[in-house]
């Protein structure tokens, strides 16, 4: 049966005949939704860009680093931890399932070439580094084992350093001053973008000549170093990885039984866990307060809804006299304020979703609309037409005909 | 068809009742055309909406066709209002933004008799063939009333209840309504109960029914 009369048509007709006040009450929908959409989306691609820039550096590498004192629990004595080369060393050799073990060291210095000089982290490397790091280079080639063991002067400059000191020149095989020393550019390394492990702005020497320029010897005559970056077989061998070093150097550091430690292992999959657990409070929080304004918009639709059901009171009366139920009443008036929220939702998710890509084209931040973002943001305001149009509706529903045909 | 006995109805007033149908008995048989006089405050709106299944009756009993109606629920009294009762208002209370014929078939979607051909038949009984999709503010008292009686007919209820249904209109949309009324009667054999103060027009109706302070006071048969 085709009818005129069926509800939606008629909440459309009742919508599209009050066309300002239509338009009034979806207001606060639609600036609800598209704050939502706006406020998660720019949640979502921050937390993919930065998850992407994690995943440069593959799920398998573990970081150990010393546990400074400050980091160290309350109530106990401060450790105050050191990683020294002969660690690493140790590690490569007894822990099994691991491809390569990179320890560095890095100082800041100035590096001068010509007139132009900057200043730059001068990080010390192992052979490895290149491997555990991901490391390309575009000219030139990486640290060889040689270079490291005879502590040769060579350097591999960064993108930005090699602009910074060469401008457009080609900077391979030139002469750069870190310090007191005079250094070989044997290379310059493929730029990685803004990611988390980015070596855009590094100078990379080997380790022996940093710790040669800058020694920096334990009480016990071994070397200190930063880091140690190590790459496990593959994923899944990472926690056992994880769990041998730790014994190791327990066992080298003298660490007591239940004392704590002064050393940190961490894999990259604890780092982008634990940051994305942190975005994704973000991305909740960031949701919750465009929520807030959802939540006003909805008190103005069931305002509007009260305001329409008195106006309405004699359309009521005429509806039940003719035999309307009140279910039928009632039902009406909640698919009218469905219907307005629902266009409301639809008209803030097109505004939302614009904002959201304009944000993206400006290249300040990433905002991803996912499809969830989208049913929420619909789903929701469909439900707050529900919500907020249920009173109204229900007292619709009870009026008293022969009331409601009296009222003007 | 219409059995009244013994109809009481008191709304309550502060911490006192007021009685506006004090024990109404009354009988009206099928295709009848009668018309209820009174002052105002006298009841008569009151008995129209009783019979209408618009209101219910504090005490008494009401059969419609045989059916005790007197206390259904609002549910099934809407259903039941829908399907035998038409009804035209003084003040026509056709929906503004429909046009003359989808308040017709409006009236027979509540009535769940829904029947386009009968709604443009209806129109077209009433003289409105030509502005069937003209809404109310564009149509004249009289022609708005028309409309009204369409929606009325549409449905093809056993009973038409009209309440002072010219009393917003001149003498001659009056004269109009009233024949298109009585022709119903006579051709449909329609029961046609009407409220009216005008004489003119209760003249038109074979018994007269006077009701004053609740209670009916007289009748008067032509």
């Amino acid at each position: 049966m085709t009818n005129i009369f069926d509800p939606l048509s008629t909440a459309w007709t009742t919508m599209v005949t009050h066309k300002l006040r239509s338009i009034l009450t979806i207001l606060g929908v639609v600036i609800g939704v598209s704050c939502v959409i706006i406020l998660m989306s720019i949640g979502q691609g921050t937390q993919q860009t930065i998850t992407n820039s994690l995943n440069t550096l593959g799920p398998n590498i573990l970081y150990v680093t010393p546990e400074s004192a400050a980091q160290s629990s309350i109530g106990r004595a401060p450790v105050s931890g050191m990683l020294t080369l002969e660690d690493a060393q140790a590690i490569a050799a007894s822990v099994p399932n691991i491809n390569a073990v990179a320890p560095t060291n890095s100082i800041g210095m100035q590096v001068i070439a010509g007139n132009q000089n900057m200043t730059a982290q001068i990080t010390g490397v192992t052979p490895s580094y290149q491997q555990v790091n991901n490391i390309q280079v575009v000219g030139g080639d990486f640290i060889s084992q040689d270079q490291y063991t005879g502590f040769a002067k060579v350097a591999l400059i960064g993108p930005t350093v090699a602009t910074t000191l060469f401008g457009g020149e080609n900077p391979l095989g030139k002469s750069i001053r870190i310090g007191n020393n005079i250094f070989r550019v044997a290379g310059v390394l493929k730029s990685k973008g803004a990611s988390f492990s980015s070596t855009d702005s590094a100078v990379l020497i080997p380790l022996t000549t940093l710790q040669g320029m800058a020694s920096k010897l334990t009480t016990t005559g071994q070397h200190e170093v930063s880091s140690i970056a190590v790459q496990a077989a593959n994923k899944n061998s990472a926690s056992a990885v994880k769990s041998a070093i730790t014994s190791l150097l327990q066992f080298r550091h003298r660490i007591a039984a239940g004392a704590d430690n002064d050393f940190t292992v961490i894999s990259m999959d604890e780092i982008s866990a634990s940051i994305n657990t942190a975005l994704s409070s973000l991305t909740i929080l960031l949701g919750a307060i465009a929520g807030i304004s959802l939540l006003v918009g909805g008190i103005g639709v069931m305002n509007i809804m009260l305001v329409s059901v008195m106006e309405r009171k004699r359309e009521i009366g005429i509806r039940k006299a003719l035999g309307a139920e009140g279910a039928e009443i009632w039902g009406q008036f909640l698919l009218d304020a469905s219907l307005l929220t629902f266009t409301g939702g639809l008209i803030g998710l097109g505004i939302g979703w614009g904002a959201s890509s304009l944000i993206t084209a400006t290249g300040i931040l990433t905002a991803v609309v996912t499809l969830n973002t989208v049913l929420l943001a619909v789903g929701v305001s469909v439900g707050i037409g529900l919500i907020f149009g249920f009173l109204p509706a229900w007292q619709g529903s009870r009026l008293d005909p022969i009331q409601a045909l009296r009222s003007e | 068809m219409i059995q009244l006995e013994n109809i009481v109805k008191t709304y309550p007033m502060g911490k006192s009742e007021l009685k506006v149908l004090q024990g109404v008995n009354l009988n009206i048989d099928k295709g009848e055309m009668v018309a209820i006089m009174g002052a105002s405050g006298s009841g008569k709106s009151t008995l129209l909406n009783m019979i209408g299944l618009l209101d219910r009756p504090t005490s008494g009993s009401y059969l419609l066709e045989g059916e005790e109606v007197a206390h259904l629920n609002a549910k099934s009294l809407a259903k039941v209002r829908g399907q035998k009762i038409g009804f035209i208002f003084q003040s026509f209370n056709l929906l503004p933004y429909l046009s003359a014929l989808k308040n017709v078939e409006l009236g027979q979607k509540y009535a769940r008799k829904p029947n386009p051909q009968a709604a443009k038949e209806a129109l077209e009984k009433v003289g409105l063939g030509g502005r069937m999709k003209h809404r109310p503010n564009e149509l004249s008292g009289g022609e708005q009333q028309r409309v009204a009686v369409a929606r009325a007919i549409a449905k093809n209820p056993p009973i038409i209840l009209a309440d002072e249904p010219t009393g917003n209109l001149d003498s001659k949309s009056s004269k109009e309504i009233m024949a298109i009324l009585t022709n119903l009667h006579i051709e449909q054999n329609i029961t046609l109960i009407m409220i009216t103060h005008d004489p003119n027009v209760a003249h038109y109706c074979q018994r007269i029914i006077y009701i004053q302070d609740g209670q009916i006071t007289g009748e008067e048969k032509s």
